[in-house]
C-alpha cells in the first residue's frame, strides 16, 4: 500500500470506527443510532441553515487551532487561547460600539484591536518564559481566568452594570446579507474568508519567512539557534504573540460576525480549549488545521439537533461526539495496524 | 566448515536508498569477528537484520546450518542471538536483576521471584568473570559495569552468538582492556561473538577474523592475523589512509585572535578561564592540548559570544569582540565547529539542507528583505553536500537520519564554504572513522594553506600532535605553554597537561597524566 494510500485511509477508518463505538453506545443506552446519525448529519448538513451554521461554527476553530498550532512550531505550549480569545472578542465589540467610522476604516479596526489584544494577553506570559523561565503554560492558564473575570467587569462598565455590551455599529460588523440570503438566514458572516487567510498567513510566514526559519529552529533546539545567532528571547516572544493574535482574531469572530456583541460570561466557551485538539489533529500544520477545525466544527453544531430530532440526551451525545474525536486522534493506531497488514502481504 | 551464523548475499533497501547491498558474512563457532566499516557503511543496518529488525530484500539467513526467517527479535532470541546495544537499554533506577529479568520474569504463584533469579546471575556472572553485583541499583554503577549488565542480559536469555555494537565508544581504557578480557573469556565458554567497530586497534587486539564492508557493499572477510591497520583502513574507506597528516611547512603571518588576560566562570560561577592569553596567526594551526575540564569549553564558548567573560579581551583582526552577540562574532570572520554537535551544532529535526543554511540563512542570496529563497538553499546543500562529501540521500533527509561522520561533515562544510578568518574547530573528529577523520584534518589543512588561522581543541595527542603546527597546553584555565610539535613528545605534554612546569624533573607520587 502506498503511503498516499494510506494516508487517506486512516482518517476514513478513524472516522467509520468512531461511528460505530459511538453506535454500540447508543444502543447500549437504548436508543437508536441510525435515528441519531442521520440527526447528526442533518444537524450538519441538512439544509442550507444547517451548512450555513456549521461553517460558521468551524470559523473560530479555525483560528484557534491555528493559534495552538503555531505557538506548537516553535516549541510553546499555548493553553492561554481561550483567554486571548475572550481579551480580543471584547476588545473588537468595544471598538464596534464606541467608534462611529466609515465601515473600510471602523471594520479593520475593530478585527486589528482584537488581533492587538489577544497578542497583547499573550505577549506576557511569552515575556516570563524568555526572560525569566516561567513555564507559558501556568501563566497561560492563569491568564484564561484573569481575561473570563476581566472582560465581564469591563463589559459592566461598558454597559452600565448590565451583562451585555449591546449590538455593535454595523460598520463594524462581518454580517453578510449575501451568505444570509444564500443560507435561509443562518449567522454565517465574512469571518471565514479571514479565517482562511490566516491559514494562508501561518503556511507563508513558517515556510516562506526567515522569521518562520527562525522559529522552527528555536522551537526544535535553542542551543543551534543561539550558536546560529539567533535571538531566542525575541523568538519566543513574537511565537507568542503571533498565536495570540490568531486567538484574538477567533475573538473578534465572535463579536463581529456571529453574536455582535460581547456579554458576561459563567465560564469558558471552550473553543480555546478545542483549539489545541483542532492542532494537534491537524498536526500543527495549517492544512491539518483546516482537517481538524472542519471536524470539530461539524460535529459540535451537527450534534446540537440529536437531542431536538432523535431524543437522545445531551450526555449521550457528548459521548458519542468525543468518541469519534478520540479515535481520529489515535489514528496512528490505525496506521500501525494498516503497516502491519502490508509487511504481512509482501511477506507472503 | 563449522559456521554459526551465516548472511549470504544480504540486500536491504530502504526506498531507492541501497543500506546494505550483497554481504556475506560467515561467523565461525568460538571465534570473535569483527564488523568494520566508516559511519553509515551499514554495519548497524546488517545487524538489525540479523536481529530481526529489518527484512532483508535478497539473501540468506542461516544459522547452525538451517535457513531461518528472523522476523523480530524475539526470533532472533530464541535462535540465541543476543546484542549488547550502543546505548544501554537499562532503567536506571531499578537493581542489576530486575533489569536482567525485565519482560523474561520467572513468576512463583504470580509473584516474581526476584532471588531465584538473582542467584542465577551471580552464577552467570561468576563463570564469566563479569564482577556483577545482581543487587546493585543501575543509576549506582558505571558505565563499564552498565555494559556488563547488557552482555548479562543476554546471556540470561541464553545467547550463545553475542552481538557487540560499538562497544568501546563509552567506556575509559581501562574498562577498554577488561571489556576485552570479557569477550576473551566468553569465547573460552564457547560463545561466539560479532563486534561492530570502525576502531582498528581494538580489531587488531581482539578479533579473529575481520568482514569489511564500504558504502553498503560487502568487500571481503580477512583474518586479522594476515593483516594490517594500514591494509584494513584502506579496504575500509577504498584508498590509501595516511595516519601520519602530510602537510607543508607553515607559513604564518599577522595576529589574527587575539585573546589577553580572559577570565570565564561556568555556569556554577567558577572561574574556568583564568587569564588566560593566547594568539593564533592567519596560516597557521594553533591546536589546544590539555585534559578535559581544564577550561577548554569556556574559553571557545567566551570566544564564540556563547557566553560571557568575566574580565579581559578577544578580538578578531584587531576588531575587539569580546561580549558580542555570537552573530556579530560570526560576521566577524568567525568559523565555529562546535564540541557537541548535536546540542550545538545542527537542528537535528530540520533537514540537512536547512541546517547548511543555519549560519548564512538571513543573507543575500539565501533570503532577500525577509524572505526565504528556497533554491538558493537547495543550491548551498547541494554544493557542500557535494564539495564536503556528506554522504546522504539528499538535502531534504533529515539531519538526525544521518550518521555521525556525515552530520560533521555537513557542520564543516557549512562553516568552511563561508571561508572564515579564524576557524574554530572543537573535536572536530570526535567518534568518527578514519577516513572522515583524514578527510576533516586536510580541511583544516587546506585552510590554514589559504592563509587562515585554524584554533583545533582536541582531548587526542594524536591529533594535536599530527596537525597542529604550534600546542598551547591548557591547565586550570591558562595557557601553561606554548610548544612546537616538532620539538616535544608525548610524554613532555603529558606532564604539562597535568599541570607540571617544563623543565621540572620530578613527577609527583600519584599524579597522573592520562590523557582521554
Amino acid at each position: 500500500m502506498s503511503n498516499r494510500v494510506v494516508n487517506i485511509l486512516v482518517p476514513v477508518i478513524s472516522v467509520i470506527l468512531g461511528l460505530l463505538v459511538g453506535a454500540i453506545v447508543m444502543l447500549v443506552s437504548g436508543y437508536d443510532p441510525i435515528a441519531g446519525y442521520s440527526a447528526l448529519w442533518n444537524g450538519i448538513f441538512g439544509d442550507t441553515y444547517a451548512i450555513g451554521e456549521t461553517i460558521r461554527q468551524i470559523t473560530p476553530y479555525l483560528l484557534a487551532g491555528l493559534s495552538v498550532a503555531f505557538a506548537f512550531r516553535t516549541g510553546l505550549f499555548n493553553i492561554g487561547v481561550e483567554g486571548q480569545l475572550l481579551v480580543g472578542w471584547f476588545a473588537a465589540a468595544y471598538v464596534g460600539i464606541a467608534f462611529d467610522l466609515p465601515m473600510y476604516i471602523h471594520l479593520p479596526f475593530a478585527i486589528i484591536a482584537a488581533a492587538l489584544a489577544g497578542a497583547a494577553w499573550a505577549f506576557i506570559p511569552g515575556l516570563l518564559k524568555a526572560k525569566l523561565q516561567v513555564h507559558e503554560v501556568i501563566v497561560t492558564i492563569m491568564m484564561n481566568y484573569i481575561a473570563l473575570h476581566t472582560t465581564n467587569a469591563l463589559i459592566k462598565i461598558v454597559s452600565d452594570g448590565g451583562d451585555n455590551t449591546g449590538t455593535i455599529n454595523a460598520s463594524a460588523s462581518l454580517k453578510s446579507a449575501f451568505f444570509e440570503s444564500i443560507t435561509d438566514y443562518s449567522r454565517l458572516h465574512y469571518g471565514i474568508f479571514i479565517a482562511l487567510a490566516m491559514v494562508l498567513l501561518m503556511w507563508f510566514i513558517l515556510d516562506k519567512t526567515t522569521t518562520g526559519y527562525e522559529l522552527k529552529a528555536v522551537g526544535f533546539n535553542k542551543h543551534a539557534s543561539e550558536y546560529a545567532g539567533m535571538n531566542v528571547n525575541k523568538n519566543i516572544i513574537l511565537s507568542m504573540v503571533i498565536s495570540g493574535a490568531f486567538a484574538g482574531l477567533a475573538g473578534a469572530m465572535e463579536a463581529l460576525g456571529t453574536f455582535q456583541y460581547a456579554n458576561v460570561k459563567g465560564g469558558f466557551t471552550g473553543i480555546g480549549f478545542d483549539g489545541i485538539a483542532v492542532a494537534l489533529l491537524g498536526a500543527n500544520t495549517p492544512l491539518g488545521v483546516i482537517f481538524g477545525a472542519v471536524l470539530f466544527g461539524s460535529l459540535k453544531y451537527g450534534a446540537l439537533n440529536m437531542p431536538n430530532e432523535a431524543g437522545i440526551p445531551v450526555e449521550i451525545v457528548s459521548i458519542v461526539i468525543a468518541i469519534i474525536i478520540f479515535f481520529v486522534a489515535c489514528g496512528y493506531v490505525i496506521r500501525y495496524f494498516l503497516e502491519k497488514a502490508t509487511k504481512k502481504k509482501e511477506a507472503k | 566448515m563449522d559456521y554459526v551464523i551465516e548472511m549470504l548475499g544480504i540486500r536491504k533497501e530502504f526506498g531507492s536508498f541501497v543500506a546494505n547491498d550483497n554481504i556475506t558474512l560467515q561467523l565461525k563457532k568460538g571465534e570473535i569477528h569483527a564488523l568494520l566499516g566508516e559511519n553509515g557503511a551499514g554495519k548497524s543496518t546488517l545487524m538489525n537484520v540479523l536481529f530481526g529488525l529489518y527484512q532483508p530484500e535478497a539473501g540468506e539467513i542461516k544459522v547452525k546450518g538451517k535457513t531461518v526467517k528472523i522476523t523480530d527479535p524475539n526470533v532472533a532470541n530464541d535462535l540465541g542471538i543476543g546484542m549488547v546495544h550502543q546505548h544501554f537499554m537499562l532503567v536506571e533506577n531499578f537493581t542489576v536483576t530486575e533489569n536482567i529479568i525485565l519482560g523474561n520474569e520467572l513468576t512463583k504463584a504470580g509473584v516474581v521471584d526476584i532471588k531465584d533469579a538473582a542467584k542465577k546471575i551471580r552464577k552467570l556472572s561468576e563463570m564469566y568473570g563479569l564482577d556483577v553485583d545482581p543487587n546493585a541499583k543501575i543509576e549506582d554503577i558505571s558505565v563499564g559495569m552498565q555494559q556488563r549488565v547488557e552482555i548479562l542480559k543476554t546471556l540470561y536469555r541464553g545467547a550463545d552468538i553475542l552481538i557487540f555494537d560499538e562497544p568501546t565508544a563509552s567506556l575509559t581504557p581501562q574498562e577498554i582492556n577488561e571489556l576485552i578480557q570479557i569477550m576473551k573469556r566468553l569465547i573460552q565458554e564457547g560463545k561466539s561473538i560479532i563486534l561492530i567497530t570502525h576502531k582498528l586497534k581494538e580489531i587488531m587486539d581482539v578479533s579473529d577474523r575481520v568482514t569489511v564492508i564500504r558504502k553498503g557493499e560487502g568487500i571481503g572477510t580477512v583474518v586479522t592475523a594476515e593483516t594490517n591497520p594500514n591494509e584494513l583502513a584502506s579496504l575500509m574507506v577504498g584508498r590509501q589512509v595516511e595516519f601520519k597528516t602530510v602537510k607543508s611547512e607553515a607559513n604564518p603571518t599577522d595576529e589574527t585572535l587575539v585573546i589577553k588576560d580572559l577570565v570565564v566562570a561556568d555556569y556554577r560561577g567558577i572561574d574556568k578561564v583564568r587569564g588566560l592569553n593566547l594568539t593564533v596567526r592567519k596560516g597557521e594551526i594553533l591546536g589546544i592540548a590539555g585534559i578535559d575540564g581544564n577550561g577548554q569549553s569556556e574559553l571557545i564558548e567566551a570566544i564564540t559570544g556563547l557566553r560571557k567573560t568575566k574580565a579581559g579581551t578577544v578580538s578578531i583582526n584587531g576588531q575587539d569582540i569580546t561580549n558580542k552577540k555570537p552573530r556579530k562574532i560570526t560576521e566577524s570572520g568567525v568559523g565555529h565547529i562546535p564540541q557537541d554537535r548535536h546540542k550545538h551544532g545542527l537542528v537535528l529535526d530540520f533537514s540537512i539542507g536547512h541546517n547548511i543554511a543555519l549560519q548564512t540563512y538571513y543573507q543575500e542570496p539565501i533570503s532577500k528583505n525577509g524572505f526565504m529563497n528556497y533554491s538558493k538553499v537547495s543550491e548551498l546543500a547541494q554544493k557542500v553536500i557535494k564539495d564536503f562529501d556528506v554522504r546522504t540521500q539528499g538535502e531534504h533527509t533529515p539531519a538526525r537520519a544521518l550518521s555521525g561522520g556525515n552530520q560533521q561533515k555537513a557542520i564543516i562544510g557549512r562553516e568552511v564554504i563561508r571561508d572564515p578568518e579564524l576557524l574554530i574547530a572543537a573535536l572536530p573528529t570526535r567518534g568518527l572513522d578514519v577516513g572522515a577523520i583524514e578527510f576533516i584534518h586536510q580541511r583544516l589543512i587546506e585552510q590554514r594553506d589559504n592563509g587562515k588561522a585554524v584554533l583545533l581543541l582536541s582531548f587526542e595527542l594524536d591529533e594535536v600532535m599530527n596537525v597542529s603546527d604550534r600546542i598551547a597546553v591548557i591547565y586550570d584555565g591558562q595557557i601553561v605553554d606554548t610548544l612546537l610539535p616538532k620539538e616535544t613528545s608525548e610524554q613532555e605534554l603529558g606532564l604539562l597537561m597535568a599541570g607540571q612546569k617544563k623543565n621540572s624533573n620530578k613527577v609527583k607520587q600519584g599524579e597522573t597524566t592520562h590523557v582521554e
